[in-house]
């Protein structure tokens, strides 16, 4: 088991046809995803050969490669500009699981989207400005590599790509049900909250490492939800101790405004919900090994 | 990016916002002919403003009332050069004088919580809104807004209703509120604060004061709001690094560092202000973040920028390929310390790890350049990066 993504899982590509599309629908393909289409109006009925002897169809929308094909989550590789319009045709098509890779969308473009997307209640989004998520050996919607980490039983959910890597590597003897690159964006589609739900009501998840970074309040809110509903062990990482106040470090969503959204506020209310935050990344992954060496004794 | 008063103004009147009069000085002779052009309209009367980016500018004695041209003069020569909490004032705004009845507050902004917007309004502005949210939260009303209908005439009634304006006010006001509305949509922005929003004794509604940040990744549909950055305040690097599309920040430490991917980046800034802290308090002096392709190219960018800082003593690489392989990321690194010659010799601390780490460990290895130190782990790196900075 896992969460969001299965072996039942029949994956699109939005922008497959493009160079990053392409470089990484190769990629999916090696790490064992399910690809059974990709989406581009423009070269609809032609087919991509990708290496291993795989031919990809390509359809001229969404909906036609969900009839075609009984896809069931698209990846959106597609350009900032274009990003709005690729996923309102997903959510138009009904596709449970929307995975939105492009990084420099407009807030305004997402906050329509996601809404439009809550508003009908089929599709989940996830971003965008992500790396995706993947479950090891199974599936991989995004761009975590898939050979950093086999399959385990740890479950990660993380705003930051680089950081998700690195923790995926330190716990790489242990391995993941499934990992969920959230995104840093001020909105995002799904949140820690949601992942952490998830990773509860997974029979296969025995613990969870949450990262998160300065910015808005969702490790605060995370933190209240852990202590109301989570039983599972947590631990926690945060980066941007040392960012200085109202200076977007990187992802548009992480900036410290005032005193809201500081490092150190995210760790208090995780370690009042029984959460052990680590100081370093290398910290917080010896916190896990120690809570599934003490699980597995 | 947040712009300066005067430029939300000249935003708010594109949009049909009701505004004053109001011109920008850099000098008091200039403030003097803009007092002489704009004091006509209100009897004389303009009131002279410090341009900063921060709030408390009246407590600091940054703002005057001025009665003639002289006076304004006076005003803008003392108010030039002033120092608000760090923001040395370069240019004032001259505005017409109003006379205000009553003043209100109004802003619609980005709602991370709940991925919509929020608008707020109050009939008691003036005040710092952060202190009436806390001493009086039931006089600032909080109306959620759908980002797909937006403030609409029924939003903007819920808007003044839920403020509790006069009924005789609530129709103007929520036609400005409307207005505002379109400001936010139409250029994208993530903030727009109007305070005070004011009634004035002819019972006009005016924006008076406004605060508009702007998402940069709209900047794709807004060709006109690049001019509206403040290259003149810019930090020299930032500059340097945003023409060479690096994601830089400046710092005041000094342990340069270099990294792929923001979250590490941030990370590994606090693991070296850690571990610095055993070193006489050595710091990060940057940000830098450069991405998932790191490029001989970029690398020799990014190593330039951050070597170009005299703070800097020591440099930290800190890469973890996941996309990139790190055979790739050692390439860039020797390629880059070619590229900068033999003048330089403040020492490189690197760690690779992840996609393809023997190789690139063996590259930088047999490469043996006599300022590059390889280091295994993120922690241990940090470290040594710190301790060559106390040195």
């Amino acid at each position: 088991m896992s969460i969001f993504l299965n072996a039942d899982s029949k994956v699109i590509v939005q922008g497959m046809t493009g160079s990053e599309g392409m470089k990484h629908t190769q990629r999916m393909l090696k790490s064992g995803t399910t690809i059974v289409g990709g989406v581009n109006p423009r070269k609809a009925g032609t087919t991509v050969d990708f290496e291993g002897g795989v031919t990809v169809p390509v359809y001229g929308t969404v909906q036609d490669a969900i009839d075609a094909t009984g896809a069931n989550v698209t990846v959106i590789f597609v350009p900032a500009a274009f990003t709005k319009a690729a996923a309102l045709e997903a959510i138009d098509a009904g596709i449970p699981l929307a995975v939105v890779i492009t990084e420099g969308v407009a807030v305004k473009d997402t906050a329509e989207f996601y809404n439009y997307a809550k508003g009908k209640g089929t599709t989940r989004i996830v971003g965008p400005n992500c790396p995706g998520l993947i479950t090891p050996g199974v599936s991989n919607a995004g761009i975590i590599p898939a050979d950093i980490s086999g399959t385990g039983r740890i479950g990660l959910v993380s705003k930051s790509g680089t950081l998700t890597y690195q923790m995926m590597y330190e716990l790489r003897d242990f391995g993941f049900s499934s990992a969920v690159g959230i995104g840093g964006d001020p909105i995002i589609g799904t949140t820690h909250i949601d992942c952490l739900e998830a990773f509860q009501n997974d029979p296969d998840t025995d613990a969870i490492v949450m990262i998160g970074e300065i910015g808005g309040d969702a490790e605060e809110r995370a933190a209240a939800y852990i202590k109301e509903h989570v039983t599972k062990p947590v631990v926690g990482y945060v980066a941007g101790f040392t960012a200085p106040e109202g200076k977007t470090m990187g992802h548009a969503g992480a900036i410290v405004s005032g005193s809201s959204g500081t490092a150190q506020a995210k760790k208090e209310a995780l370690e009042a919900a029984g959460v052990k935050v680590g100081k370093t990344p290398s910290e917080t992954a010896q916190l896990m090994r120690e809570i599934m060496q003490g699980l597995a004794g | 990016m947040d712009l300066f008063e005067y430029q939300a103004r000249d935003m708010f009147e594109k949009h049909g916002v009701p505004v004053l009069a109001g011109a920008i000085a850099t000098t008091p002779e200039e403030a003097r002919a803009a007092a002489e052009r704009i004091g006509p309209k209100s009897g004389g009367v303009t009131v002279v403003k410090a341009q900063v980016k921060t709030g408390g500018r009246g407590k600091a004695g940054g703002v005057k009332v001025t009665k003639s041209p002289d006076e304004a003069q006076a005003a803008a020569e003392a108010i030039l050069g002033m120092d608000i909490k760090g923001h040395t004032v370069g240019t004032v705004m001259i505005a017409q004088g109003a006379r205000i009845a009553e003043e209100y507050y109004f802003s619609v902004l980005l709602d991370r919580a709940n991925r919509t917007y929020l608008a707020m309004c109050s009939k008691e502005g003036g005040m710092e809104i952060e202190q009436l949210a806390v001493e009086r939260p039931e006089a600032l009303a909080r109306v959620a807004v759908d980002p797909n209908t937006g403030i609409d005439a029924a939003k903007a009634q819920e808007i003044v209703d839920a403020a509790g304006f006069d009924e005789a006010d609530k129709a103007a006001i929520a036609s400005v509120i409307q207005k505002l509305w379109t400001v936010y949509r139409e250029e994208d922005a993530t903030l727009v604060e109007v305070n005070p929003l004011v009634k004035t004794e002819d019972g006009e509604i005016v924006a008076l004061d406004g605060k508009v940040t702007l998402d940069e990744n709209a900047g794709f549909r807004h060709a006109d709001h690049e001019a509206l950055e403040d290259s003149a305040h810019a930090d020299p690097l930032e500059a340097a690094a945003k023409e060479k599309d690096l994601n830089y920040v400046k710092l005041d430490g000094s342990v340069g560092i270099i990294g792929n991917g923001a979250g590490l980046v941030m990370s590994t800034l606090d693991v070296v202000a850690y571990a610095g802290e055993e070193f006489g308090g050595q710091k990060p002096a940057n940000f830098l973040d450069i991405g998932g392709g790191a490029s001989a190219e970029v690398m020799a960018n990014g190593l330039h920028i951050i070597l170009s800082d005299p703070q800097v003593k020591s440099v930290f690489v800190n890469v973890f390929g996941g996309i990139t392989s790190c055979d790739a990321v050692a390439n860039g690194i020797v390629g880059a310390l070619d590229a900068l010659g033999d003048e330089e010799d403040r020492p490189l601390v690197v760690r690779l790890d992840g996609n393809n780490v023997e190789e690139g460990r063996r590259i930088l290895a047999e490469r043996a350049h006599p300022r590059v130190i390889i280091e295994e782990t993120m922690d241990g790196a940090a470290r040594r990066a710190a301790e060559l900075a106390a040195n």
